[in-house]
């Protein structure tokens, strides 16, 4: 950052204390690795690339008191109440209802959790190679790493989820041995796709990211390409990382509940299936408010530890 | 269009034929290699699916809009000094970031809409609210929680002497957030923008659930009447990526117009 490089007099003098749009990462050097691309540099997916947002989403969350905790469970009674006074008086009531299918929900909600995870970890895997291949020094690699990474960035998860659910075969047969591949895994898969490109994207922002000098001075310490970046620039890297890479997972989890398109019976589905079992208009309401609610108590503290991670992790 | 393996000679359905050499090579592409691109040759499939394609575009251009326009009033909300209203919009943004997308879009849907029904003309009860509005709007809430924000951030980074300025000019509070504090605003978090744009224009796909006869959805039905699955699926691969890629492009282009000379945040 350059403070007084600016002609424009309105913008300094810039206090280096203020939130950026670009994150903690804004006030890394601006050396660019060589890239085939530059203009991807900047493009995250959503909120999560390392550069563009890192900040952005998780800037402001404020910590979850008591208060929040009432106002949430006061929405949720509210429903439950307008629900009550439009429900016929023999029904039982919303609330026992909801306790009800509890213990079903819990189940899809745990698939749901297994699904971010399982994709998160292939992902993450993936993606480490596919962003170590990003900034190659071979130009074919990079080529095809850049495209990789671009198509699998710009494509819909949800056309990616059908993808691999309708192209997969629903068993693989390797030698005698036969694996089965659930729907739940098929689409395990095609989130982690998603996955791969994101956190390719993530490595190479991060080793962009660190100062140029730390390669020279590597290099004149005699190390080779690969001792200065597995003893160097990666151990930095990963603590630059977390903070986005954790935004990706809660994206990944809030995106899982879209497997249920392609019919795999997670929390969303079940929650389809509960209402058409209790074919109840008065628990629709009341039923979509408590999965949401589900979904917000799991991911709004990865929210949270994630901006003070963002804080703790502050390069100064 | 074939039913079954043994169409070639004796079984197949008699189809439309119009005299186009560009649809008729796709035609011939079948017929050759077995690539059943129905979309190209077929003047039903290509009707519908280009129909699709069209509400596509719509859907993701309200959505850019909409979302846009509730990102910067949005941004001006969480500076009120009324503080109910910002904790309202704070609990806005925070509801809607941590929650799913497509859960929200069924709350709408199915949970709201089922409230929302007016009597139609004939005397049976119809939402009053479509399903392509409703996912205009549940897709628009959703990213504008994120353009809030991004617009926010951008509104932190403007100095706050800029802000004493324009007080000191005995500009209102309105006026400076209009003239001063959001044009500077909108191009720092320009960057930011792009990304959860080219995000929304991704997330239009799950309209699919709640059925607006998008792209993806039209792709649906065609590869149930076709049976073309990895051909359709292909192509709309090839589509979404293309759209996403136009739109990074421009946004790029723009993004680099736009930057405020000297002040480059990454």
């Amino acid at each position: 950052m350059i403070p007084n490089a600016t002609d424009l007099p309105v913008l300094k003098p810039f206090r280096p204390g203020a939130p950026l749009p670009g994150g903690e990462l804004a006030c890394a050097p601006t050396f660019r690795f060589p890239s085939p691309h530059s203009r991807s540099e900047w493009r995250g997916e959503g909120n999560l690339d390392t550069c563009a947002s890192a900040s952005a989403w998780g800037a402001s969350a404020p910590p979850l008191t008591p208060a929040h905790a009432v106002v949430l469970v006061m929405a949720l009674a509210i429903a439950i109440g307008i629900g009550q006074a439009a429900a016929a008086p023999a029904a039982p009531s919303i609330l026992a209802t909801l306790i009800k299918w509890t213990p079903l929900l819990a189940q899809g909600f745990a698939l749901n959790i297994a699904m971010s995870f399982l994709a998160m970890g292939i992902g993450t895997v993936l993606g480490f190679v596919l962003g170590l291949a990003l900034i190659s020094l071979h130009r074919p690699v990079r080529g095809v790493a850049w495209f990789l990474t671009e198509f699998f960035r710009n494509s819909p998860w949800l056309v990616l989820l059908f993808y691999c659910m309708l192209l997969l075969p629903f068993e693989l047969r390797i030698g005698d041995t036969i694996v089965p591949l659930p729907g739940w895994m098929k689409s395990t898969l095609g989130l982690s796709l998603a996955v791969m490109a994101n956190v390719a994207e993530l490595v190479r922002g991060a080793v962009n990211s660190i100062p140029f000098g730390q390669w020279e001075a590597a290099e004149a310490l005699a190390f080779t390409r690969l001792q200065t970046l597995r003893m160097v620039i990666l151990p930095q890297c990963i603590k630059r990382m977390t903070p986005p890479w954790m935004n990706l997972y809660a994206i990944l989890t809030v995106g899982t509940p879209l497997a249920s398109v392609v019919g795999v019976s997670e929390a969303m589905t079940l929650t389809g299936d509960i209402l058409a079992a209790e074919n109840r208009s008065e628990l629709l309401v009341p039923m979509y408010l408590y999965l949401l609610l589900w979904f917000f108590l799991y991911c709004y503290p990865i929210a949270r530890f994630t901006v003070s991670l963002e804080r703790r992790f502050q390069v100064r | 269009m074939r039913v079954g393996p043994l169409t070639d000679s004796c079984y197949t359905i008699p189809r439309m034929t119009d005299l186009n050499p560009i649809w008729d090579w796709f035609r011939t592409l079948h017929d050759t290699t077995g690539i059943n691109l129905t979309i190209f040759y077929d003047p039903f499939d290509r009707a519908r699916f280009f129909n699709g394609f069209l509400t596509s575009l719509r859907l993701m251009t309200v959505c850019l809009v909409a979302s846009v326009v509730i990102g910067v009033v949005g941004a001006w909300v969480q500076r009120a000094r009324f503080s109910p209203l910002r904790a309202l919009t704070q609990g806005y943004i925070q509801f809607f970031r941590n929650t799913p997308p497509l859960v929200q879009l069924y709350f709408f849907y199915f949970a709201l809409g089922s409230y929302l029904r007016v009597t139609g003309p004939t005397g049976l009860t119809v939402p009053a609210v479509s399903n392509f509005t409703w996912a205009a709007i549940g897709l628009s809430l959703y990213a504008g929680a994120f353009n809030i924000e991004i617009f926010r951030a951008g509104i932190e980074a403007v100095p706050r002497e800029t802000i004493e300025a324009a007080e000191a000019l005995g500009y209102s509070r309105l006026k400076a957030y209009v003239y001063i504090i959001l044009p500077l605003a909108f191009r720092i978090s320009l960057p930011a923008l792009n990304n959860n744009l080219v995000n929304l224009v991704k997330t239009t796909t799950i309209a699919y659930a709640i059925a607006v006869p998008e792209m993806l959805y039209v792709a649906n039905q065609i590869w149930s009447d076709e049976l073309n699955v990895p051909e359709m699926m292909n192509v709309l691969l090839v589509i979404y990526v293309s759209l996403v890629g136009l739109l990074v492009l421009v946004m790029g282009r723009w993004e680099r117009a736009m930057r405020v000379p000297g002040y480059t945040p990454s």
